[in-house]
């Protein structure tokens, strides 16, 4: 009965996409669209001259309120090759600490004619929130927010995924690990549906297994690794953070390597032709041992360089929609 | 003093006496003097048309933050208690989560004083049970009766150790006041924010259990029972807790219950996108326990619904959603969608009005909440078909936080009479 929130949508009246904030309502065409761009980018890294002038004269900020080595740097990388001009706050150390808000933040930084905002957070919901009270010029993608989303991981590793596998639609892919506090796994199940793969499968002991999560994302949840693996095209495995252990969550990291970490023992239940996956810092010896990380069917490596071409789709795209915004309020001024 | 008024021609209701008719209200000395006829030798100052108006008490609101003392940038007992008489409430409860907490009779002393001051409302604090609210020792209960708290509580904050509860029940019990508890479990809720379900999962949101709720609520009920406490849980939401209340009330145990009002319209699908003005505690549920709460509503089993005013000032809701404050400011949508019980059929109008006036006024044990010859006259006169759209503009609280901007309300209050006097009109 209450009006609708005023969508921060992601989508301007035609469709294109103005900030990246999730997988969430974007259609399968959309998602493809980035592939397929990100796929024009990956030979950029192999030219003499590492640059496409797709966002020159423009200035991003990359605005990370967690700490971030990968997602950091590739982002960074990403707008370089973009020939952006590239802002890195660390936020951990600077405004914030001293009593700033998040609002005023984002408005001290629009004032110096930032275009885009790169932007991770602890907090569920903070790239909505800054979608909604963001200059309407600018462009706010989502590198992370709380246990919601990280778009960007996911879309990379749907990259990877069709490099390898050609195509989505008669895969069975495996999530394994923290789903309960991964933003990571709620976008890639987001983004494995939209694409179409049939048989979507997470793998999680109860107490990282979130409410009612067959229902949210129409997945198939198993509590035994070598049983949601077996056959499977892909797996992926989460990152489990080291303060999980010795809690109320997990025992020890002894139990949990023995119960969930990849080994290649474990591994001869899924496909032989098995792509192994994980987004990085890998915990060796918890989430899988160096055998596995190491051997021939991980795509550990170029996941990370698939990051960057797939960031560069993403930008090029959000400042395109910018540019064809600034065209036509040009044109209407004219 | 105030005048002599007469109410003329409206729709009478008044649950606690079995009154729903057409009739005239006589006002004398700040009393009702007399119902129906003008009493022989009665001469007016002043009469109020309420041809097709209803007449009721004035509203008893459970739980109204005035923030005062503490966190007047949010809001003052002025500015609330004027919200408050254009809502038809004539008497409210503040919760005693103020700065300082409501834990001496001094601080008691000085928001009943504030009240009195304005006079638009009476404003009765809620005494804390516990010292500091901090759940560990417990208050000076005898005095602060005598510096007027018609009831103790915790506001939202948890009693973590049981043997405290239980003494805190009972040394309540000595003085038979009443105890408002919330229903929900301090360390199953920690560092959640929606109801853990479909949509927390979906949008990544820490999530409170339904058995935060159930947990809290069977050990209070199983302390009141060994102790003969008198308890009302503030704030129930969801359908198991309020059927384990019920069953307890089956066995006689002195238990009450109430529901804010928004819970009775909202759920947890709401919270998409993020809403902040959404953000409450305990958090919005599911569509089932919404259903069950509006059943408990017409069945007696929750005797009353309130406001639930929790004002804030824009800062507080400008942030990403688990870090906002939580609480709508909500007493201006009060009797508006009370009316929406009655048009979508939950229950018919005497009912919500009960649960509005007598229900919550037997929780605190007052006199208050009917229309009984010689009684203060706090009266509500509303036109029940009044359309509007509330705005920031319309708002008199100084919160603007309501997830109900831009919705259009119908039933309007016209005047609202406390202890005899006009303390608004419309």
């Amino acid at each position: 009965m209450i009006p609708k929130s005023q969508e921060s949508s992601q989508l301007d009246a035609q469709g294109n996409l103005k900030h990246f904030l999730t997988i969430e309502g974007l259609s399968r065409e959309l998602l493809v669209e980035i592939l397929d761009k990100a796929e024009g980018f990956v030979g950029v890294a192999r030219q003499a001259v590492k640059k496409v002038p797709l966002c020159r004269g423009k200035v991003i900020a990359n605005l990370f309120f967690e700490t971030s080595t990968r997602t950091r740097t590739t982002f960074e990388l990403a707008a370089k090759r973009l020939s952006a001009d590239v802002l890195n706050l660390n936020i951990s150390t600077s405004a914030t600490a001293k009593g700033e808000t998040l609002l005023d933040t984002l408005r001290n930084l629009e004032a110096m004619h930032v275009d885009m905002f790169v932007v991770r957070h602890a907090s569920s919901g903070t790239a909505h929130f800054m979608a909604r009270h963001a200059n309407p010029h600018v462009s706010i993608v989502n590198a992370g927010d709380g246990r919601h989303s990280h778009p960007t991981q996911a879309m990379l590793d749907m990259f990877t995924i069709r490099r390898h596998k050609g195509d989505f639609s008669s895969l069975s892919v495996a999530i394994v690990g923290d789903i309960m506090h991964s933003r990571v796994a709620r976008s890639q199940m987001l983004a494995l549906k939209t694409l179409g793969v049939p048989d979507v499968r997470i793998i999680a002991p109860r107490t990282l297994m979130p409410a009612r999560i067959e229902e949210a994302f129409g997945v198939r949840v198993y509590h035994d690794l070598t049983e949601g693996i077996r056959d499977a095209d892909v797996v992926i495995m989460l990152r489990i953070q080291r303060e999980r252990m010795n809690s109320a969550l997990l025992p020890s990291e002894h139990e949990y390597f023995h119960l969930y970490g990849l080994t290649e023992a474990r591994l001869t239940a899924a496909r032989p032709d098995v792509t192994v996956m994980h987004p990085g810092p890998i915990n060796r010896g918890i989430e899988m041992d160096s055998q596995v990380a190491d051997g021939e069917r991980s795509v550990i490596l170029e996941q990370v360089s698939n990051g960057i071409a797939v960031r560069m789709a993403v930008m090029s795209m959000c400042i395109g929609t910018q540019n064809l915004r600034a065209q036509s309020i040009g044109e209407s001024h004219a | 003093m105030s005048p002599r008024i007469s109410i003329l021609n409206g729709r009478l209701i008044d649950p606690a006496n079995g009154r729903d008719a057409v009739t005239d209200l006589h006002i004398a000395g700040g009393q009702v003097l007399a119902l129906g006829p003008r009493p022989e030798g009665f001469t007016p100052e002043r009469t109020l048309d309420a041809s097709a108006l209803v007449v009721c008490p004035g509203f008893v609101d459970l739980s109204v933050r005035c923030r005062e003392p503490g966190d007047e940038q949010k809001a003052t007992i002025a500015s609330e208690t004027r919200a408050a008489a254009a809502s038809g409430v004539t008497t409210l409860c503040c919760p005693p989560d103020t700065q300082p907490v409501v834990d001496t009779p001094a601080v008691a002393q000085l928001i009943r004083q504030i009240g009195e001051r304005h006079g638009l409302a009476r404003t009765l604090p809620i005494g804390a049970i516990t010292q500091g609210l901090k759940g560990r020792s417990i208050t000076e209960m005898a005095a602060l009766k005598e510096a007027g708290c018609p009831a103790l509580g915790q506001a939202d904050r948890p009693i973590r150790d049981t043997q405290v509860h239980r003494r805190a029940l009972e040394y309540a019990a000595t003085f038979d006041l009443p105890v408002f508890l919330p229903a929900l479990d301090a360390e199953l809720a920690e560092g959640g924010c929606a109801h853990e379900g479909v949509v927390s999962t979906r949008l990544g949101l820490p999530g409170i259990p339904e058995a935060a709720e159930t947990v809290a609520v069977a050990r209070s009920l199983a302390l009141a029972e060994q102790t003969g406490a008198r308890i009302h849980f503030r704030g129930l939401s969801t359908a198991r807790g309020v059927a384990m209340l019920s069953e307890a009330q089956r066995r006689g145990v002195r238990a009450s219950g109430d529901v804010s009002m928004h819970q009775l319209f909202l759920t947890d699908d709401d919270l998409e996108c993020f809403n902040a003005h959404c953000h409450l505690i305990p958090p919005l549920r599911t569509r089932a326990d919404r259903e069950a709460l509006r059943r408990a509503v017409a069945a007696g089993s929750l005797g009353a619904v309130c406001s639930d005013h929790q004002p804030h000032d824009p800062d507080a809701k400008l942030a990403p959603f688990p870090e906002t404050a939580p609480g709508i400011s909500a007493l201006e949508t009060l009797l508006p969608l009370a009316l929406r019980l009655v048009e979508e059929g939950v229950m018919d109008l005497k009912g919500v009005i009960e649960r509005l006036t007598r229900g919550p006024a037997e929780v605190l044990g007052l006199q208050t909440g009917r229309l009984t010859p010689h009684r203060p006259a706090d009266v509500c006169v509303f036109d029940p078909t009044a359309e509007w759209t509330l705005s920031e503009q319309s708002l008199l609280s100084h919160g603007r936080n309501t997830p109900f901007l831009g919705t259009r309300m119908r039933g309007q209050v016209r005047w609202t009479l406390l202890g005899g006097a006009v303390v608004f009109e419309r």
